[in-house]
């Protein structure tokens, strides 16, 4: 049994230094698509981590006038969301530590990185650390709500609101195809798309002020700093992309009882997976245009009504009605 | 029983502390604050004794009413709510101990806080309706005695004045709720009551009496209309005592009346208390989102937390008259948890603003800023308190809220047709107003303490004395310990549970480990905040360690970058109303009708340009001012009869008797 407890510590070790290792590969996907598809040659797919190491490098600059939560939010971000995609079933479900945190908390550790980032955002008291902040608790009240949805949604259907369990509902039932999940599945795209600073709702590489959200609220970190918050956002990236393989793509997904081999075969499935979605993301990317900032709202609205279409369908298909 | 001389000797404490603050004058008032927080503490460990060791406290005195006396009682609800709202006192009297001696001790204020204090407790106890009616209304009458405290301000007047009339609505609708519990017997007492409940008609009028009584208190839209002027009128521990306690008073009546008194329930009781405290949830926010006085974004914030409450209440409601009892106990527990919750964190941001009011002197967000490098300690404590009630884990708001999502999604087994799609609908609004709530407080948080100060006084803005961090600091503790150990809160308020819904968290302690907080099954739901915590505190100190190993550790501070052109003034940072200007075009065009009007001066003119907003509040000019209007017209056209001649009085006396005489010989 020790032994036991011994492999299932190590297979949660595992799973978040893997998100953590694949993060930057994931966006050096995404950028290296996108530029091919406009005929770029395009930066090396290892682009990301070497960025980080430049960053690492270099000095920090921190802001006359900032404050002691300027310089504690980024580690306190990375954490947070490291510990939420930790959670997150990748190449197996049952691991030893995701009880601990349901879908409810999940989404809700997500929305304290982001209020961090956000009061970090304000703290030096620049013109644009405000409208970065301004703009992406807007977004927020609408995707964080609908994202709550989509989780609860996908509750009822599993029957509970463990990750583990949603997961293995999804496996044990891959062809679970209703109208519920359709619509969750759209919308958690549009969420995973605001929620990750995507074009249409924001553009991760330009600094064009009329239109940044994130790269507003984080104008002022450099060096470690910046570092940290950009592999923040890398892996919130691969959490959604993880959310997104576990829920609806969950084939080859070890189960929770699977040993050293069926987690292997888990972990090559799921890079595989991974790596599928970060490419066709970077598809999407290049196909559509950027949105005005005041039209965001109608484009986020639409996954807070189907998120809400579909766990009233879900509510619908469950429990007798006298 | 020497509890029931403890909770005797701290009541008759606060009234001579009244008394005798009555007849001093000057820096002698400050005795009051260390009294009351004894007194506070007394009661308070009466209550938890009640509460843990079960059991319960009974006494009659022959004073009130002759021959009924009044009838007192402290049972383990009584206990629950002794527990809040001595905690409140606690902090605030803790906090009041620190007031500068020479210049804020009032006469207005200082005899009339140990009578509130006294007066919250007394409603808890009561169990006849003329003690609970008496002690509410004495209750009302001594927080809006502290609101008019500064009768300067005509801001002040004008909220007591309202203050007053909703009020003396709300307890006259309680009169009319225990009179239809009493039925035509007359049974005051609450045990008469309880043995023989009203029937279904009677019970249905009670329920909505007791809604608008303990909801016009509580600060349930549309009857909420006076809380966010008479909140942040009162002196700021006053405030902290009616924001996170007395709205607490509020809902342990509803508690009271709905699921004690008026008897098994019907299904369609939970409709009213959950379609209204939705809208209390979301509407609430907005308004808190859109405002720009720190005080009263935290007074809209109680009535958003009280909506919740409600909902709560509701769907406890809903799933006790089904006979589900393990879902009626999950959604009670989040109800009672985010009772403590928000008194908690509540009363925390009130004495927070009330420090920054006293370290600047003002209240306006748009005026603060910056105040995290001067008034650090406030601004932790602050800081907890913000988090905490944005519901964000690991902090204590987040533990109710995890519970009543799960609540939520067990609406899905409700048979009846209209809760069983009420529930997802509350889980969208629910959900809608927890993201405002974080959009609420980075608001308020990024603007008062963060950023450069906009005006002198902020710039200049000093720490608060030490007791006043105390009691700040003790209650941010508590947000945090509370947030980690929901688990265990929610084992003290089983007793609560039983007696309420039949039935507590049956599975709690059946999680992995002994802290888990578990809905239902350890299968279907756990939220293990420690594990959380500990896991969040591993990964912080590892990258912590990693990129110290790794970096470059130099850090240099320089110039704000701002993309190159950094505006040395504080006037080109975002204020609370820009922040809100998102916020404000996307809600604020539909909930308020909002206009914005923007005059540029032509070419070649020098004059400012100028933008106004106009926002309409739709449930003001329709259940307040119209009636308002309507009353003043009515006795505008009464005011003639003052001025009639003998003749004509005596001729409208003669139709009145004649009137009433064929009135009677019809009836009989």
């Amino acid at each position: 049994m020790t032994g036991n407890l011994v492999v299932q510590f190590l297979a949660q070790g595992a799973q978040m230094f893997f998100v953590l290792l694949i993060a930057p590969l994931a966006v050096g996907v995404v950028r290296r698509v996108k530029a091919r598809l406009m005929r770029r040659q395009g930066a090396p797919l290892l682009q990301g981590y070497r960025d980080l190491a430049k960053l690492l490098r270099k000095e920090s600059v921190v802001a006359e006038n900032a404050s002691w939560l300027f310089r504690s939010a980024p580690s306190l971000i990375f954490a947070l969301t490291w510990v939420a995609a930790a959670l997150i079933p990748t190449f197996a479900s049952g691991l030893m530590y995701n009880w601990a945190a349901d879908v409810v908390a999940l989404v809700a550790l997500l929305g304290a990185a982001r209020a961090l980032l956000a009061l970090a955002g304000m703290d030096v008291g620049t013109s644009f650390g405000g409208i970065g902040s301004s703009r992406e608790m807007m977004i927020a009240t609408l995707a964080e709500p609908a994202m709550m949805l989509i989780v609860l949604t996908l509750a009822i259907a599993a029957g509970t609101t463990r990750l583990a369990g949603v997961a293995d509902f999804f496996i044990a039932e891959p062809l679970a195809v209703r109208v519920s999940m359709a619509l969750s599945l759209l919308a958690l795209v549009i969420v995973a798309l605001a929620e990750n600073a995507r074009i249409p709702v924001d553009n991760p590489v330009t600094h064009l002020e009329l239109t940044m959200v994130h790269e507003a609220m984080v104008l002022e970190y450099s060096g470690r700093h910046l570092a940290l918050i950009e592999a923040a956002g890398m892996l919130k990236l691969v959490l959604y992309l993880s959310l997104l393989i576990c829920l609806f793509a969950p084939f080859g997904m070890a189960p929770a009882t699977a040993g050293v081999d069926g987690w292997a075969l888990g972990l090559l499935a799921w890079t595989v997976k991974l790596l599928g979605g970060a490419a066709l993301l970077g598809v999407w990317e290049v196909s559509i245009a950027k949105m005005r900032v005041f039209r965001l709202p109608d484009f986020v609205g639409i996954a807070f009504v189907f998120a809400f279409l579909a766990i009233l369908l879900a509510f619908l298909s469950r429990g007798a009605i006298e | 029983m020497p509890e029931l001389y403890v909770s005797g000797a701290a009541l008759g404490a606060l009234a001579v502390a009244a008394a005798v603050a009555t007849l001093v004058r000057g820096p002698a008032l400050a005795f009051v604050y260390p009294l009351s927080a004894l007194a506070a503490l007394a009661l308070g460990a009466v209550d938890l004794h009640v509460l843990l060791g079960g059991g319960e406290l009974v006494a009659w005195l022959p004073i009130g009413l002759p021959t009924i006396g009044v009838h007192l009682r402290l049972d383990s609800l009584s206990a629950f709510f002794g527990i809040v709202i001595n905690g409140g006192i606690l902090a605030a009297s803790i906090y009041g101990i620190g007031f500068d001696r020479a210049k804020e001790l009032t006469p207005r204020v200082e005899p009339l806080f140990p009578l509130f204090a006294a007066a919250m407790n007394l409603v808890l106890i009561a169990d006849d309706a003329y003690a609970f009616l008496f002690s509410w209304e004495l209750m009302s009458l001594t927080s809006w005695a502290l609101v008019v405290a500064r009768h300067t301000d005509p801001e002040s007047r004008r909220a007591s004045y309202l203050y007053l009339i909703m009020a003396a609505i709300g307890t006259s609708a309680l009169l009319f709720a225990f009179g239809g519990l009493a039925g035509p017997a007359g049974g005051y007492g609450f045990d008469t009551i309880r043995a023989h409940p009203p029937q279904s008609l009677v019970a249905a009028l009670v329920l909505a009496a007791a809604l608008v009584g303990c909801g016009s208190k509580g600060g349930l839209i549309p009857l909420h209309a006076w809380l966010p002027l008479a909140h942040p009128a009162a002196p700021s521990h006053v405030s902290a005592l009616m924001s996170g306690v007395m709205t607490k008073v509020a809902v342990y009546g509803f508690v009271r009346i709905a699921f004690d008194l008026l008897g098994p329930p019907s299904w369609w009781w939970a409709l009213p208390p959950i379609v209204l405290g939705a809208v209390t949830a979301v509407l609430g926010l907005l308004y808190a989102v859109l405002d720009r006085d720190l005080k009263r974004v935290l007074a809209y914030s109680t009535i958003e937390n009280i909506g919740v409450i409600f909902v709560a209440l509701g769907l406890a409601l809903a799933f006790r008259a089904n006979g589900q009892h393990e879902g009626a106990a999950v959604a009670m527990a989040a109800a009672l948890l985010h009772v403590l919750n928000h008194s908690w964190f509540k009363s925390l941001l009130f004495l927070g603003a009330g420090a920054v009011l006293h370290a600047t002197g003002r209240r306006d967000l748009d005026g603060l800023g910056g105040l995290i490098h001067r008034m650090p300690r406030t601004a932790a404590f602050f800081l907890v308190g913000a988090l905490a009630a944005s519901a964000l884990p690991p902090l204590n708001g987040f533990v109710s809220e995890w519970l009543l999502f799960q609540a939520v999604i067990a609406g899905q087994t409700l048979p009846q047709a209209a809760l069983h799609f009420a529930a997802p609908a509350i889980g969208a609004m629910l959900a809608l107003a927890a993201a405002l709530a974080a959009a609420c407080f980075v608001r308020v948080y990024g603007t008062a303490f963060l950023g450069r100060p906009r005006s002198v006084e902020a710039a200049r803005a000093h720490d608060v004395p030490l007791a006043q961090q105390i009691a700040m600091g003790g209650l941010a503790i508590l947000c945090i310990l509370g947030g980690l150990l929901g688990s265990v809160l929610a084992a003290v308020i089983a007793p609560v549970l039983r007696v309420l819904v039949g039935a507590d968290l049956s599975s709690a302690g059946s999680g992995p480990t002994p802290l888990s907080l578990v809905a239902f099954d350890p299968a279907r739901s756990i939220y293990d905040a420690p594990v959380i915590a500990l896991f969040v505190a591993i990964a912080s100190i590892t990258t912590l360690f990693v990129v110290h190993r790794l970096s470059a550790r130099r850090t240099r501070r320089g110039p704000a970058w701002d993309c190159g052109f950094p505006d040395p003034s504080p006037a080109t940072q975002y204020t609370a109303s820009s922040f809100a200007q998102p916020l404000r075009r996307v809600y604020g065009a539909v909930v308020f009708a909002a206009r914005e009007t923007v005059v540029m001066p032509p070419p070649g003119d020098n004059r400012p340009a100028q933008f106004s907003v106009v926002l309409t509040d739709y449930v003001w000019r329709a259940l307040y001012a119209a009636p308002g209007r309507a009353v003043l017209k009515l006795s505008e056209r009464l005011n003639a009869l003052q001025f009639l001649s003998i003749r004509r009085y005596l001729v409208l006396m003669f139709a009145a008797l004649v009137i009433l005489l064929s009135i009677a010989a019809v009836m009989i």
